[in-house]
């Protein structure tokens, strides 16, 4: 068999296979909750009332959403110039890092000021954290994969270490935490009782900025000039080596975000279980979107909505929460496939 | 200082090693053959995940041990067969496939898990493999005890390394799936099929990726727990560099590892207390990076790594 570039796609097939994509994850999660012993349909009817079904919920997806949005955009840009940064987790905590560092007392500064200042350090840390692979890249032609995934095991020993000793909170009844954050360091919250914050204000306004970036800058087009052939951009004199740099710079930025708005407008400190695997999830959220950094916002809301819609559904039907995370990586595998399917199309011979 | 270096003359060091490189040794071989047939295969992790959970639900439900490692070996081919259908015929992003593939084969097996076993706290253990000395060369001095008193599932694993090295260089069949690595235009032109050999290596390469976690809940913890795995499948893809994609330096790189490995889980407890103790647990990942950085100037990948093949098309 073979593939072969459809001449011209049709509307059926660039909504005909996505949605055969939405359709095999929904059967083959509706299997494992028939296994589980339970009904599917009033399954995934509690998944949806819990992430949609009232304010409250909608709410709650939201705010899950934030930071899978910030995450998201960082695998986005990545991946656009083909630099794979499967690192977002380490730079989410590096700048949770650089939030409590700085947010906790230790610099007494107005609202107006300090959560600036903490922003660009958080920035700067994740930043540079993925530059260090970016650059062992270009040097060394070492892959970046690697690094970055095996670097996610060392910040989260490394925070550990921080959160055991020169952070860790000596009120905190001998807890690995960290203090919580001063007032003026504090994201606050959207709607009063809700737990709804700014950050997610600040995750639309990046995926704005990074669209503008991507679509409307010269940056923008050398990063995707770089992606999609880098023999090509280098032909065509496009410093392909500074561009993967500050590629690396602005991905590794944006995941750093995520850290900050955790802390800065959720949790209020700093432990060791602050991300469920966002930096992962991130992957499924840009590649759902196609890396475009406006559909980060959706599918970034998309995701959040499973995980929070299928927490909800396990306290009250007892299929384990873990199916979320089952049907999201099957969307990522059905929807990648998908898409390629509504490019080309199978030859048999 | 003494104490420091006395470790490395003792038999528990060695066997620790030994025993630390085991699973290493099923995961590096695993991916190397997937890479060497162009195909990086990152579902490595997830793949072990699965691997270490179904051999040991296997025996915990009643199948004796070796059946639990076939079945962990099945869960492997299985999720190799997706990640194969994926990046061969379909030609998908094998970075992006992967992660997929680990993201899916570690959910699934939480959440089954999850089902099979709802309210436990502390994972049940089993009946896992013992080590079984062998007569005359387990006595020997330092060595004996550390090569040859070892659980049926190491020996298998060094067995493995021989078999595999033979495999890929001694026949046909390894002839061709090298080819496929370097120049599949040319393996088509002999009438083999690309597909079917590169799907082939990929689901080797996966279920023997699977015994290598399973080596973890049979032969080494005796349960299953979240995050088991811990890494050990990106080690082993820093290990395949490492190894430069031949099979006898894979193994040698392994053991290599695992010797540092043990030798910092033994300095921990000399040293304890004046080190925290994640500075140890980060070594191994430093490690692997540095190994990396070390080899990667003269590494030389496979030539058809990562590349889609079409038919047909030059």
């Amino acid at each position: 068999m073979r593939l072969e570039p459809r001449p011209r796609p049709t509307v059926l097939h660039t909504l005909g296979y996505p949605a055969g994509a939405i359709a095999v994850t929904v059967v083959f999660a509706s299997m494992l909750v028939l296994i589980a012993g339970a009904n599917p349909f009033s399954v995934f009817w509690l998944v949806i009332k819990g992430a949609a079904g009232s304010q409250f919920a909608f709410m709650e997806t939201l705010t899950r959403a934030t930071p899978l949005i910030f995450t998201g955009l960082a695998v986005a840009v990545a991946f656009r110039a083909r630099l794979w940064n499967i690192g977002a987790e380490a730079q989410l905590y590096i700048g949770a890092v650089m939030t409590v560092v700085l947010g906790t007392g230790a610099v007494a500064l107005p609202a107006v000021a300090l959560i600036p200042l903490i922003m660009v350090a958080a920035m700067l840390a994740g930043a540079l954290l993925l530059l260090g692979p970016a650059v062992l890249k270009i040097r060394f032609g070492v892959d970046e994969v690697v690094t970055t995934l095996l670097l996610n095991f060392i910040v989260l020993l490394f925070v550990s270490m921080l959160l055991e000793g020169v952070l860790k909170d000596p009120t905190g009844l001998g807890w690995p935490q960290t203090k919580k954050v001063i007032d003026a360091a504090e994201l606050p919250r959207l709607v009063k009782g809700r737990r709804l914050h700014w950050g997610f204000v600040l995750a639309i306004a990046s995926a704005v900025v990074t669209w503008v970036i991507m679509k409307k800058t010269a940056l923008g087009y050398e990063m995707r000039a770089v992606g999609h052939n880098p023999e090509a951009a280098r032909f065509a004199g496009i410093p392909v080596n500074r561009v993967l740099m500050k590629t690396a710079l602005l991905s590794g930025g944006l995941a750093a975000l995520a850290g900050f708005s955790e802390v800065a407008g959720l949790k209020g400190n700093l432990t060791l279980d602050l991300s469920p695997g966002f930096g992962y999830t991130g992957i499924v959220v840009a590649m759902l979107a196609m890396l475009n950094p406006l559909g980060v916002v959706l599918s970034a809301v998309f995701v959040a909505g499973i995980f929070v819609g299928a927490d909800a559904m396990s306290r009250s039907a007892g299929v384990p929460s873990y199916i979320a995370q089952v049907m999201v990586a099957a969307a990522l595998l059905t929807m990648v496939a998908a898409i390629m399917l509504s490019r080309f199309r199978i030859r048999w011979r | 200082m003494l104490d420091a270096l006395e470790i490395l003359f003792t038999a528990t060091f060695w066997a620790a090693a030994i025993r630390i490189a085991s699973p290493l040794i099923f995961a590096t071989l695993g991916e190397l053959i997937c890479e060497r047939a162009g195909v990086l295969n990152l579902g490595i992790e997830g793949i072990m995940t699965a691997g270490a959970f179904a051999g040991w639900f296997a025996v915990w439900s009643g199948a004796d041990l070796w059946t639990g490692v076939l079945v962990a070996a099945l869960a492997g081919a299985a999720f190799g067969l997706l990640h194969g259908f994926l990046t061969v015929p379909l030609g998908l992003s094998q970075h992006v496939t992967g992660i997929g593939i680990t993201l899916l084969a570690s959910s699934l097996t939480y959440f089954t898990y999850r089902v099979a076993l709802p309210k436990v706290s502390s994972p049940p253990k089993i009946e896992a493999f013992q080590p079984v000395a062998i007569p005359v060369l387990s006595d020997i001095p330092v060595l004996g005890p550390a090569l040859f008193n070892q659980t049926p599932l190491t020996y298998l694993a060094f067995v493995m390394a021989g078999l595999v090295g033979w495999l890929l260089y001694r026949t046909p069949a390894g002839l061709a799936l090298r080819a496929v690595g370097e120049n599949p235009a040319a393996v088509e032109a002999q009438g083999i099929s690309v597909t079917a050999v590169r799907m082939g290596a990929v689901m080797a390469g996966s279920a023997l990726m699977a015994i290598g976690g399973a080596f973890l809940t049979m032969s080494a913890f005796n349960s299953f727990f979240f995050e088991m795995v811990n890494g050990r499948g990106w080690i082993a893809i820093a290990l395949v560099v490492f190894g430069s994609w031949r099979p006898g330096k894979a193994l040698l790189g392994a053991i290599l590892f695992a010797a540092f490995d043990a030798y910092q889980l033994r300095l921990q407890q000399v040293a304890g207390g004046l080190v925290p103790y994640q500075v140890f647990l980060m070594m191994p990942y430093i490690l692997s990076i540095l190994a990396l950085i070390l080899v990667a100037r003269r590494a030389t990948y496979p030539k058809a790594l990562m590349i889609p093949y079409q038919k047909g098309e030059r």
